[in-house]
């Protein structure tokens, strides 16, 4: 038995990334690099209306005068913005109609990653949304949405078929200007999802979008919009994974979320983005804006996020409490291993009177991985009886990594209540002692300490991923003891 | 079943133990008693295979099996069960979710398939209902907010769950009151078999009215001094550890 921790955590840290192949698949894709020439081209590719492609220059000369932020607690050498592809499709003769018309390799890529579409197809209760590198592959059980009135489909589709919707809030809730990320993404976005619940429709089964960078030295930059009417709600769901590649992948999303009147919308991540190697070598950069608007009173955001993967992640999926009585919710799992690094929490922003959020952030530092929770509450002056309670949990294994958490707590109006609580926590030997006692070795003690702690959060995921997320924490934190 | 000879445990560098020898067999019940600091628990914990104790001299045989070349999780699951004296919390881990890994851990290591869900449900019913224990136990976190005496009953109820060869409770019945000091004994002579071997660590003789022992021990300053049959325990009751140091 080695007892030294380091040891262990060496002998285990050698874990391969299993989502790490590659499809070898004909590719459609732009010459490297950003100008308004590249941002003409991917407009015209996806024959896009005069609206989108004057949101899309706006943006990019917005972007360039923007610099990167800097405030985020993260390291990584400048990345070079030209040395980017920013459109790469697989080439399709025409857009499929049916799954029989989808390119099979395609097929075979999702059927690795354990999400079938052909299974999907059969199976009741998920709807899936591919998207392959930029484009939308095939949105299955759109039939069966469409009879309750869901649109639910890629973004790309949306434009085409419902660009008044997309006109009237895309960039409602993100503007384009809003961050040096948010402004990139809006000039390149090249497809994403796209859903819209009727008034008091209760959308009977979980939405879901699969994420898949596979080329090489390209960006993803995906951009998902959901809209609630009045009434309505729906859960939504998001899976993301990538190859295992030496070179650093940017990857920068926008979510848009508005919720209605008395409307409710529940977005679930498990974010599995390749993490870079144990020395810390390649990786994806994941720079997302998510943002949800409550925009009608009694309505109710809610985001769940598992992050384990990324070289490092920056992102803070928020919520703007506008209507009076909303809720916003976040829970959050973010883990760090190896070289990870994370930067993620929450802003919750109370405008309306007798708005509630909460936040529980549970944060896992291996390796010389480095967790940040940073979070925002603020409580405008006219936010009468608003309330905020948050928690943030740290937990440290080993003794290379480091955990930080970074509240700013904004209070105008002196009749609302916002808490804050925080812990720092380890692994204690006693622990790991009384489950090897019962016979558990110290790798699956690790991984059951660890999914205990993270239980708050894991238990608001859909039950189709919550299954998932807990085998995640345990293979991210393999022998990872502190 | 269990041969410790000339054992020797320091921890840092303190010998606690300094040349203790114990030899059980199966179906046996052997009482380990004496007053505090003579090394008692430090012989528990030696057994289970704690690394922070450390084993500087003598061996410890376990069906014939070196027991010191064994890592704990090991001797776990060849059947050593150590009721805590301070039963440590995890949270957000349910009992039911601790016992069923612990469970699968020790079938695994004997090549057997994991348990079925009916199958362990109904052991999870059968011993909670033995130890009269709130059948909500199985949805809580392991020990979390538990009382001093549900923990205490936490532990038998492990140990009625897990069926080990070799069980060492230390102290399990300080802290109990007479309800529960029953219960536990319950639990524990639900176990005694001819193929099973339980040792006690106590301070009373109390516990003894319930658990019959075969063998009582006295430990003293590290070593056993003195040996006996049951009436060993109510001549301890009666005269206190004091005459032991003459």
């Amino acid at each position: 038995m080695d007892k030294d921790p380091n040891n262990i955590l060496e002998q285990v840290t050698k874990n391969d990334y299993k989502y790490g192949f590659v499809t070898d698949i004909e590719m459609d894709t732009a010459p490297k690099g950003l100008n308004e020439d590249i941002i003409r081209l991917i407009s015209s590719k996806k024959h896009e209306p005069a609206f989108l492609l004057e949101f899309r220059l706006k943006a990019y000369r917005r972007w360039l005068e923007m610099t990167e932020p800097t405030w985020a607690h993260i390291k990584h050498p400048p990345i070079d913005y030209q040395d980017i592809i920013y459109y790469a499709a697989p080439k399709q003769k025409s857009s499929p109609k049916s799954l029989d018309e989808v390119d099979p390799e395609l097929l075979k890529t999702f059927e690795k990653l354990g999400i079938s579409l052909e299974e999907q197809k059969r199976l009741v209760g998920v709807a899936v949304d591919a998207v392959f590198d930029s484009v939308s592959v095939k949105t299955t059980f759109s039939e069966t949405l469409e009879k309750l009135g869901i649109i639910f489909c890629s973004f790309s589709e949306a434009v085409q078929k419902y660009p008044d919707l997309v006109q009237t809030y895309m960039g409602s809730v993100v503007p384009y200007g809003d961050n040096f990320f948010a402004a990139l993404n809006s000039a390149v976005f090249s497809d994403g999802s796209f859903c819209y619940v009727p008034k008091g429709v209760r959308c009977p089964i979980e939405l879901s979008t699969y994420f898949r960078i596979n080329s090489a030295k390209t960006g993803q930059f995906e951009r998902t919009l959901i809209i609630a009417d009045e009434g309505s709600y729906v859960s939504y769901m998001e899976g993301c994974t990538a190859p295992v590649r030496d070179e650093h992948q940017l990857h920068a999303a926008v979510v848009e979320i508005i919720a209605l009147k008395d409307a409710e919308v529940k977005y679930s991540t498990v974010q599995n983005w390749f993490p870079g190697d144990k020395d810390g070598k390649g990786g994806i950069y994941n720079f997302v804006t998510k943002r949800g608007m409550c925009k009608g009173s009694h309505s109710k955001i809610s985001w769940t996020q598992v992050e384990t993967g990324s070289a490092i992640t920056w992102k803070y999926p928020s919520v703007i409490l506008q209507g009076d009585n909303s809720v916003g919710e976040f829970y959050s799992v973010a883990v760090t291993n190896h070289y990870q690094q994370a930067d993620t929490g929450t802003k919750m922003i109370h405008i309306g009177k007798n708005t509630r959020s909460t936040v529980i952030s549970k944060g896992i530092s291996a390796g010389h991985g480095n967790n940040s929770y940073r979070g925002l509450v603020k409580i405008i002056k006219r936010a009468t009886n608003a309330r905020n309670y948050s928690q943030c949990d740290s937990m440290l294994l080993g003794d290379q990594c480091g955990a930080h958490t970074f509240p700013y707590i904004n209070v105008e109006n002196q009749s609302s209540i916002v808490e804050h609580e925080a812990t720092t926590s380890k692994i204690s030997d006693d622990q790991l002692f009384y489950c090897k006692q019962r016979g558990i070795n110290i790798e699956n003690a690790v991984a059951l300490i660890v999914n205990g702690y993270a239980r708050e959060v894991l238990k608001k995921l859909p039950m189709e991923f919550a299954v998932e997320a807990q085998k995640l924490l345990s293979v991210s934190l393999e022998g990872s003891v502190g | 079943m269990l041969t410790i000879k000339d054992l020797k445990v320091s921890i840092n560098e303190k010998e606690i133990i300094s040349g203790l020898s114990l030899e059980i067999k199966a179906g046996e019940v052997h009482a380990i008693m004496g007053p505090n600091g003579t090394g008692k628990s430090t012989l528990a914990w030696a057994i289970a295979g704690n690394e922070m104790y450390n084993v500087t001299g003598g061996s410890i045989t376990y069906n014939g099996r070196n027991l010191l070349e064994m890592p704990p999780e090991e001797r776990a699951c060849d059947g050593i069960f150590l009721g805590f004296q301070y039963p440590v919390e995890i949270p957000g881990v349910s009992m039911a979710n601790f016992m069923r890994t612990a469970i699968n851990e020790q079938r695994k290591y004997r090549g057997l398939d994991p348990i079925s869900s009916q199958e362990f449900l109904s052991r999870m019913e059968e011993n909670r209902k033995l130890l009269g224990i709130d059948s909500k136990l199985a949805n809580r976190s392991v020990n979390e907010g538990f009382s001093g005496g549900e923990k205490k009953k936490s532990e038998i109820f492990q140990m009625a769950m897990i069926e080990p060869t070799l069980a060492i409770l230390d102290e399990t019945d300080s802290g109990l009151d007479i309800d529960a000091l029953k219960v536990v004994a319950n639990g524990v002579n639900k176990l005694r078999s001819g193929k099973n071997a339980i040792i006690v660590i106590t301070h009373y003789q109390r516990l003894l009215e319930y658990i019959i022992p075969d063998v009582v021990h006295v430990l003293y300053k590290g070593r056993i001094v003195k040996t006996g049959g049951r009436e060993l325990a109510l001549e301890l009751e009666q005269k206190g550890y004091e005459w032991l140091k003459n």
